[in-house]
């Protein structure tokens, strides 16, 4: 947070500037200095910046003229949304992906599985993301055009912000169905990114876990080969695992501004980039620090879920 | 009586030839790694044409990648036109081939501004320790906390666009992660014997950590810094698409790729081609950097 702060200083533009215009007269420049404080003392300012912040005011965006706060609850949601779905993707492929790989370990279907992940961190997601627009939406026709929704449709009234929730509540199914169509090439597009970490940590514990010794019991009991794999591998295998879809979980919930620039997603991604682009201070700080926090949160329920994941790890005192 | 129990010296011609013969031997097994490693062949001979194309690229492209020719605007790709043409009637085949110069350039700078600055720091951190350490790795944890783009970004944005500014925003956002790495290197070496024998010597720390220290780290970073080139690579190519790096007329292929969105619908290739580009060249660098580390790795060479 203090970081953050002083961050923000470091940054050699002046966020006037930028504000009053490049041919504004230098009065004006100094009547915005006084306006937003800019002329008081380091100290000053940093105290003033405090107090603000314990009361939960980011201060106003200069982008927008509306409070930071406000701005960063707007835009989260949406990219809540496209990020939950996103490390589904993930998942949905990544660990089935890695398991193939461990269980068929230097075959063929392993060799595929490799390249695969080698392609998916390989891919610039920009690219990725023009080229199945092209295919999917101008040539098929099958998926809507970028954006959250078809413009012919109203949002519904807004209650999470996250339009599947939101529209779901007020029974709107067209709105559901239309917003689930928009969400299908975003969140493919970045959870691919996810795929090869995720399927190379399962295939490296799953390939560990199959090394040992219960395994091999389990097999003498002449328990099935997909149990033996399902029930007793993965399970184990799942630990690390779990940690690199937190951790991913987390970077995609910081925005992932490539994604959303190309399917033109209002989250949160594009309005910190729109910040920096426009030297937008206090909309960079707010949002650093939002961005900052939600790695907190996420970070500590990953470890929550390793308790929960291997009886072995408490967290209270032996 | 002679004294035999001390063995027999090696005199310092056959030590020095039996220096040399580990060495080639060392290089032989190295080869026969990388040659059992497909993966890696490919990898290398992706990269080996990349550097081809660099040198070569004005006799491999047959036009100029900054001639427009207004009239051949968005040509479909022919014989003359491989690739075809984009919005300014420039040859797209010449620009992509041109545009390896910028990424190569903009991918070894980064490495070699952001490495050494990490690896200094984190030499510096770990040696020194105490309160030295604890500023330095916090700042280091503040630059980790972000994504590496947003941090990218925010730097690109600060000093301006451009592909110098573009090769600083990237390092900057580089180093963290090799101070990290050669810290724990570091401290893994800092308390052995030889280091303890240099300080009793009468070394001094700058001396210890440059000339003793900082060649033990080589290795982890060298291997580091393999499996990042492709990452550098699409961070710069991400810059150069939202238009924070390379600016026109500047045949980078993120800008490129960012440049054809608008004839996407009919003319696919102006913008889908550079992006393969981009896409082959990453893959070759993490094929190799992967290839790097398994054989680099002493316990893979045992085998």
């Amino acid at each position: 947070m203090v970081m953050t702060f002083f961050t923000s200083l470091v940054v050699p533009l002046d966020p006037l500037a930028s504000l009053a215009g490049p041919q504004a007269p230098p009065e004006t420049v100094e009547r915005l200095r006084v306006l937003y404080g800019f002329d008081q003392p380091l100290y000053v300012q940093f105290g003033r910046y405090l107090t603000r912040l314990a009361q939960g005011d980011l201060g106003v965006s200069f982008q927008t003229s509306r409070p930071v706060l406000q701005d960063i609850l707007t835009y989260f949601p949406a990219t809540l949304e496209l990020a939950t779905f996103a490390i589904m993707v993930g998942i949905g492929i990544g660990i089935p992906l890695g398991v193939l790989s461990a269980v068929y370990k230097n075959r063929a279907i392993d060799q595929f599985c490799r390249v695969l992940s080698l392609i998916g961190v390989s891919t610039p997601v920009f690219w990725l993301g023009l080229v199945l627009l092209l295919v999917f939406y101008f040539k098929l026709g099958w998926l809507p055009e970028p954006g959250r929704l078809d413009i012919m449709l109203l949002e519904p009234p807004r209650v999470t912000g996250v339009l599947l929730v939101d529209s779901a509540l007020a029974r709107d199914w067209e709105v559901f169905a239309d917003a689930l169509k928009h969400l299908v090439l975003p969140a493919s597009v970045l959870g691919l990114v996810g795929v090869a970490g995720i399927s190379r940590i399962t295939r490296s514990s799953m390939l560990e876990v199959l090394s040992q010794e219960y395994i091999k019991t389990a097999r003498i009991k002449g328990l099935g080969e997909f149990l033996v794999i399902t029930r007793h591998a993965l399970r184990n295998a799942l630990v690390p695992t779990v940690t690199v879809v937190g951790l991913t979980y987390g970077l995609l919930l910081e925005g992932s501004v490539l994604t959303e620039t190309i399917f033109s997603w209002p989250g949160l991604g594009r309005y910190m980039a729109t910040a920096f682009l426009t030297m937008d201070l206090n909309a960079i700080v707010g949002g650093t620090m939002f961005v900052a926090l939600t790695f907190c949160i996420v970070n500590l329920a990953v470890d929550l879920a390793y308790a929960f994941l291997n009886p072995k790890i408490t967290y209270t005192e032996p | 009586m002679t004294p035999t129990t001390t063995g027999r010296t090696l005199d310092s011609g056959e030590a020095r030839r039996r220096r040399t013969e580990a060495r080639w031997r060392y290089l032989a097994d190295t080869f026969t790694l990388w040659r059992r490693n497909r993966l890696m062949v490919i990898g290398t001979a992706i990269i080996l044409g990349l550097i081809l194309v660099v040198l070569m690229a004005p006799f491999i492209a047959a036009q100029d990648p900054f001639e427009q020719v207004l009239g051949d605007r968005l040509l479909a790709p022919s014989a003359g036109h491989l690739f075809g043409t984009d919005g300014l009637g420039r040859d797209i085949f010449a620009r992509v081939i041109y545009g390896a110069r910028v990424t190569l350039t903009i991918a070894l700078l980064v490495a070699a501004i952001g490495t050494p600055l990490g690896m200094l720091i984190g030499v510096v951190a770990g040696y020194l320790g105490g309160a030295v350490d604890e500023i330095l790795m916090r700042l280091a944890d503040v630059f980790l906390a972000f994504p590496r783009l947003i941090l990218a970004i925010a730097f690109a944005a600060a000093l301006g666009p451009g592909v110098e500014n573009a090769v600083l925003a990237i390092a900057i956002a580089h180093w963290p992660s090799y101070a990290r790495l050669a810290r724990a290197e570091t401290l893994n070496v800092k308390s052995n014997d030889y280091i303890q024998a240099m300080r009793v010597l009468g070394a001094g720390k700058v001396r210890i950590m440059a000339s003793h220290i900082a060649p033990l780290c080589m290795s982890s970073i060298i291997v580091r810094m393999s499996l990042d080139m492709g990452t550098i690579i699409l961070t710069a190519a991400g810059l150069g698409f939202l238009g924070l790096g390379a600016q026109p007329p500047v045949p980078e292929w993120g800008l490129m790729v960012s440049d054809g969105r608008q004839y996407l619908v009919d003319q696919w290739w102006v913008s889908t081609l550079p992006g393969m580009a981009i896409l082959v060249v990453v893959m070759g660098f993490n094929l190799l950097g992967d290839g790097v580390r398994d054989v680099l790795d002493p316990r893979q060479r045992q085998a």
